[in-house]
C-alpha cells in the first residue's frame, strides 16, 4: 500500500527541515565561535549558577504541580458525580486563554509584592495545568472501562483503582502534558521578567538588551538549548518504556463514575479556588484597570490589532505551506525516513523562541541582511515556533481523508492534479483552517521573538502591552490585555472542542 | 511520480501566494507592518518612547517630513547598530545616556553634526569630538521612604551604600542603562578597583529591580527603604497623582559626588544614513527651541540641554546639582557591562 515518496517531495521536505534547523545551526556555530575558554568564563560565573538554580527548581516542582492539578481536575470532571462537572470542566480550561504574562501583570497588580521562585510557580502553575489537563480529559474520556471493571470484581478499593488501574494509563497523556509544560517554562519571559524571577530566558533576553547578539547571549542561550535537549531525552526515555502500559483504543461505553460522597464538597471548593486563582484574580484586575484607561489609546489599539493580524496571518500560511509537505510524506509514505525527517522539524521547534530568535538576528544579519529586520524574518520565526501546532493538526487531517476517493476521481477520468484539486484539498479544508487558526494564535501572543524580529515600526498587541507594562503603566496594558485573552478563546474552544470529539 | 510533481506544483503556488504575501515587503522597505513610506527618517530610539513621539509629532507638523521608531535600550540599540554597522537602516540614533553614544562614536559609525546645531548647546553638553550632540540631560537621586529611613540616615554618598550597614535598605536596576551610566561616574571618578568592591556590595545589599519605575514603586510601597533611580521618574509620577511616589521624598547628593552624577542623553546622526539631510534637520529641531521647549514643557520632566530652554517647574535648576564633572565622551559603557557581570549583577 505505501508507495516510496517521489524525489521531488523528498527534496522539498528535505530543504525544508535545513531552513527549520538554522536555530540548531546556531547553537552549534555559536559553540564553536565563541570556543570553549571563553564559554566557561562566561558560564562559570555564580550568577550563571543562580540562574540554573532557577531554571532547575522551576522545572522540578512546577511541572508536577501542574501534573497534579491538571490531572486532579481532569478525573473530577470526568469520572466522579461532581455536582457542575461539565461547568467545572470547562473552568479548568479556562487560563489557558490568558497569556502567562497576562496572568503574572494581572497578580502582579493585585499583589504587589509577588516575586522570586514563588511568585513564579505560583504564577507558571496555574497559567500551564490546562496543558496538562487537556490530554488527562481526553484519555480518561477515551479509557476502556472494563479494566477498571475488572479491578472491581477483583476486591479492589476505589482508591486502589485509581493508583493502580487509572492513572498508570494515562502515562502518556502525563508525560505528553508535562513536557510541554517544561518547554513552556523553559521558554517563559514575560511571566517571570514581570514579577523578578530570573530564569535563562529572562537573562538572554537582559544580555541581549545589553550586548546585542553578542557572546554574552548567546551563551547563555547554549545552556538554554541545551537544557531542552535534556527535558525532550527524559520524555523520551520515559515514553519508550511507558507504552507498554498504554491500552489505546477508544471504549464503546463510558466509564462508571466514582461516587464523592461527603468529599465533594471539598471537591467543589478545591476546583473553585484554582479557577478563582487562575482565572478571576488576573480577569478582575485587567478589566479593573481597562476600566481606567483613556479613550485616545483606541487608536494605538487598533494600530496594533492591524500589525498583529498581518503578522500572525502570515506566520499561518507560512506554517501550513511548510508543514503541508512533511505532513503529506508522513501520512502518505510513512518509513523510517519520514519519521526523521519529522523529528528534524520537532526539534527545531522545542528550542525557545528567545533562541530563535536570536538565531534568526545573527543569520540574518550576517549571511541574508536583505532579510533583517522584515516581516518574512518574524514570519519565519513564527513558522518555526509553530510548526508543531500545524503539522499535528494537518497529519490529523490528512490521515481522515481517504486515498481511495482521489484515485476513483482519477479513475473517472480526471487527471491527478486535477483530482487532488477537486477532491483532497476540499476535503482538507477544514484541518488547513484549523491548523492556520491555531498557529495564528500563538503568534498574535508570541513576545520574545516578535520584540527581537520586528521590523522597525511594527507594534503588536503584545509587544505594546509589553511597553506599556514594563514601565507600570497598568491602565494602558489593560487593553491589549483584554485583545490577547479575547483573541486567545477561540483557540482554547478549539483544542476543548477536539477533547472532546475524541470520545466517540 | 506525476503525484507528487503536481504536489510540487500545488506547493510551489502556494509560496507564490505567501510571498505576496509577506512580500509587499521587498527587503529595504519593512513591507506590509509599515504605514511610512520608503522616505521616511528611521530613527533608532533608545529614549523614552513617548518623549520621542511628542518630538516627532510636532516635527512632522513643522517639515512633512515622516518618521518611524525602533524602539529600545541604549546598549541593545548601540551594539546593534555596531553589529549592523554600514548596512543599518538608522539614519538617527537617540539615546538615553551618553555611554551608548560613544559605542557608536568609537565604531565610527556617526557622521559629524552639523555645526549650526552643535552652537545650539552648550559645550559642557556634548563631547569635543561634534560627532554627536545633548539633546537632554538627567540626575541621578536616592529616593527613599521617609517611613523607613530618617533624613538623618541619608547616605552622604552613594559610595556609602556599599557599606554592611545598607544592607538589604536599597534597590536599583543594574540591567538598565541608566543605572549603568551612574556606575559609569563611578567608574571614571573611583577608579577601576572601587567600582568593583562598591558593586560588590551592592551584590550583597541591593534589591534588584527591572527598571527605575519598578524601584521607585517599591519604595513607595514600603518593600525598600531607598534606591538610586533618575530625577524625572519621581516628579512625572508626582505630577499624574504620585501613584508610585507619594509616600517617597528624593535625596540629591551633591558635592561633586558620582551620585550627583548627571547624564546627557544623546542624538546622532548615522554616517550611512541615506537621508542625511533629513536627519541633520531633525536633529538640529530636537536641540533647537522646539524641540528643547516640548523637553522644557512636556510631559517628560527631562533638563533641556539647548536654546538656553528653561526646566519645567518644580525642577531645581541644573546647575545648582554641583554635579561631578565629567566629559560625556569618556564614559565607557563595555568597560562597566563587564564590571557588573563580574559581580554577578547581570
Amino acid at each position: 500500500m505505501t508507495t516510496p515518496p517521489s524525489r521531488a517531495l523528498l527534496i522539498i521536505v528535505v530543504v525544508l527541515v535545513v531552513g527549520m534547523l538554522i536555530p540548531v545551526g546556531y547553537v552549534i556555530e555559536a559553540t564553536a565561535r565563541i570556543g570553549i575558554p571563553e564559554l566557561a568564563a562566561l558560564l562559570l560565573r555564580a550568577r550563571v549558577g543562580e540562574l540554573l538554580s532557577n531554571t532547575v527548581l522551576i522545572l522540578l516542582l512546577g511541572v508536577p504541580i501542574t501534573i497534579v492539578l491538571g490531572v486532579g481536575s481532569a478525573w473530577l470532571v470526568e469520572r466522579t458525580d461532581l455536582p457542575g462537572r461539565r461547568f467545572f470542566s470547562i473552568v479548568s480550561v479556562a487560563p489557558l486563554a490568558i497569556p502567562a504574562f497576562v496572568s503574572s501583570y494581572g497578580w502582579a497588580s493585585v499583589v504587589p509584592s509577588i516575586q522570586g521562585l514563588g511568585g513564579g510557580l505560583l504564577v507558571a502553575t496555574l497559567a500551564y495545568y490546562p496543558l496538562v489537563y487537556l490530554p488527562a480529559l481526553a484519555t480518561l474520556r477515551g479509557l476502556n472501562p472494563s479494566l477498571e471493571e475488572s479491578a472491581r470484581s477483583l476486591g479492589l478499593t476505589e482508591r486502589a483503582i485509581l493508583l493502580k488501574v487509572v492513572i498508570p494509563q494515562l502515562r502518556l497523556a502525563i508525560l505528553g502534558g508535562g513536557l510541554i509544560v517544561a518547554l513552556h517554562l523553559l521558554a517563559e519571559y514575560g511571566a517571570f521578567a514581570f514579577i523578578r524571577f530570573d530564569t535563562f530566558t529572562t537573562a538572554i533576553v537582559v544580555a541581549y538588551q545589553t550586548t546585542f547578539a553578542g557572546s554574552s547571549a548567546a551563551s547563555l542561550g547554549i545552556v538554554l538549548a541545551l537544557l531542552s535537549v535534556i527535558v525532550l531525552g527524559m520524555e523520551a526515555t520515559a515514553r519508550g518504556r511507558a507504552r507498554y502500559a498504554y491500552v489505546g483504543s477508544a471504549s464503546a461505553r463510558p466509564a462508571e463514575l466514582v461516587k464523592l460522597g461527603k468529599l465533594a464538597p471539598l471537591a467543589i471548593l478545591a476546583l473553585s479556588a484554582i479557577g478563582t486563582l487562575a482565572t478571576v484574580v488576573p480577569m478582575t484586575s485587567v478589566i479593573r484597570w481597562s476600566l481606567a484607561t483613556t479613550p485616545d489609546l483606541l487608536d494605538d489599539l487598533w494600530r496594533a490589532l492591524i500589525d498583529t493580524s498581518l503578522l500572525s496571518l502570515s506566520g499561518a500560511l507560512g506554517a501550513i505551506v511548510v508543514a503541508l509537505p512533511v505532513a503529506w510524506l508522513a501520512t502518505r509514505h510513512p518509513s523510517r525516513l519520514s519519521r526523521v525527517l519529522e523529528g528534524g522539524y520537532s526539534i527545531a521547534s522545542s528550542l525557545p523562541a528567545i533562541i530563535v530568535a536570536l538565531a534568526l538576528v545573527t543569520v540574518t544579519l550576517n549571511v541574508a541582511p536583505g532579510l533583517y529586520q522584515t516581516t518574512a524574518t518574524v514570519t519565519a520565526a513564527y513558522i518555526i515556533i509553530f510548526l508543531p501546532r500545524a503539522l499535528v493538526t494537518l497529519r490529523a487531517g490528512l490521515a481522515q481523508v481517504p486515498e481511495s476517493l482521489e484515485e476513483a476521481a482519477q479513475a473517472l477520468g480526471k487527471p491527478p492534479f486535477i483530482a487532488r484539486m477537486r477532491v483532497t484539498i476540499p476535503l482538507l479544508f477544514p484541518a488547513i483552517a484549523a491548523a492556520g487558526a491555531l498557529v495564528a494564535l500563538g503568534a498574535a501572543n508570541e513576545l520574545t521573538a516578535t520584540l527581537l524580529l520586528a521590523p522597525t515600526g511594527t507594534r503588536t498587541l503584545a509587544t505594546q502591552f509589553w511597553s506599556a507594562a514594563s514601565s507600570v503603566d497598568y491602565p494602558g496594558a489593560a487593553p491589549y490585555a483584554i485583545s490577547l485573552v479575547l483573541l486567545s478563546i477561540p483557540a482554547v474552544a478549539l483544542l476543548f472542542a477536539q477533547t472532546r470529539g475524541k470520545t466517540r | 511520480m506525476r503525484k507528487s510533481l503536481t504536489m510540487t506544483a500545488t506547493l510551489a503556488a502556494a509560496i507564490l501566494l505567501l510571498s505576496s504575501c509577506t512580500g509587499t515587503t521587498d527587503p529595504g522597505s519593512d513591507g506590509a507592518v509599515e504605514e511610512a513610506s520608503e522616505e521616511a527618517l528611521v530613527v533608532y530610539n533608545a529614549q523614552h518612547e513617548k518623549l520621542t513621539e511628542e518630538w516627532v509629532e510636532e516635527f512632522t507638523a513643522q517639515t512633512g517630513i515622516e518618521v518611524v521608531l525602533r524602539n529600545g535600550g541604549d546598549s541593545e540599540l548601540s551594539n546593534q547598530l555596531v553589529a549592523e554597522g554600514d548596512a543599518s537602516r538608522a539614519d538617527v540614533f537617540l539615546t538615553e545616556n551618553s555611554p551608548a553614544m560613544s559605542l557608536v562614536e568609537n565604531a565610527g559609525l556617526f557622521a559629524p553634526v552639523d555645526p549650526a546645531t552643535l552652537d545650539l548647546v552648550p559645550e559642557k553638553y556634548r563631547p569635543a569630538s561634534g560627532m554627536w550632540t545633548g539633546i537632554a540631560a538627567r540626575s541621578a537621586v536616592f529616593v527613599y521612604n521617609p517611613e523607613l529611613l530618617d533624613e538623618s540616615e541619608l547616605p552622604s554618598s552613594i559610595l556609602d551604600l556599599q557599606s554592611p550597614s545598607w544592607k538589604g535598605k536599597w534597590g536599583g536596576a543594574p540591567s538598565g542603562a541608566d543605572f549603568q551610566a551612574i556606575i559609569s561616574a563611578i567608574l571614571e571618578t573611583q577608579g577601576t578597583e572601587a567600582t568593583s568592591e562598591w558593586l560588590a556590595g551592592m551584590k550583597d545589599n541591593a534589591t534588584i529591580y527591572r527598571n527605575n519605575i519598578v524601584t521607585m514603586k517599591a519604595v513607595n510601597a514600603g518593600e525598600v527603604a531607598g534606591g538610586i533611580i533618575y530625577h524625572y521618574y519621581w516628579f512625572r509620577d508626582s505630577d499624574s497623582g504620585g501613584e508610585n511616589s507619594g509616600n517617597t521624598k528624593l535625596h540629591y547628593f551633591g558635592g561633586q559626588d558620582p551620585g550627583a552624577f548627571v547624564s546627557i542623553s544623546g542624538g546622532g546622526v548615522l554616517k550611512s544614513s541615506d537621508n542625511s539631510a533629513k536627519a541633520q534637520q531633525f536633529l538640529a529641531f530636537l536641540a533647537g527651541v522646539s524641540g528643547q521647549t516640548i523637553l522644557g514643557e512636556g510631559y517628560s520632566f527631562e533638563y533641556p540641554v539647548g536654546s538656553d530652554v528653561p526646566a519645567k517647574d518644580p525642577l531645581p535648576a541644573l546647575d545648582s546639582l554641583d554635579a561631578p564633572i565629567i566629559d560625556p565622551s569618556t564614559l565607557n559603557g563595555p568597560e562597566v557591562i563587564d564590571l557588573i557581570m563580574q559581580a554577578g549583577l547581570l
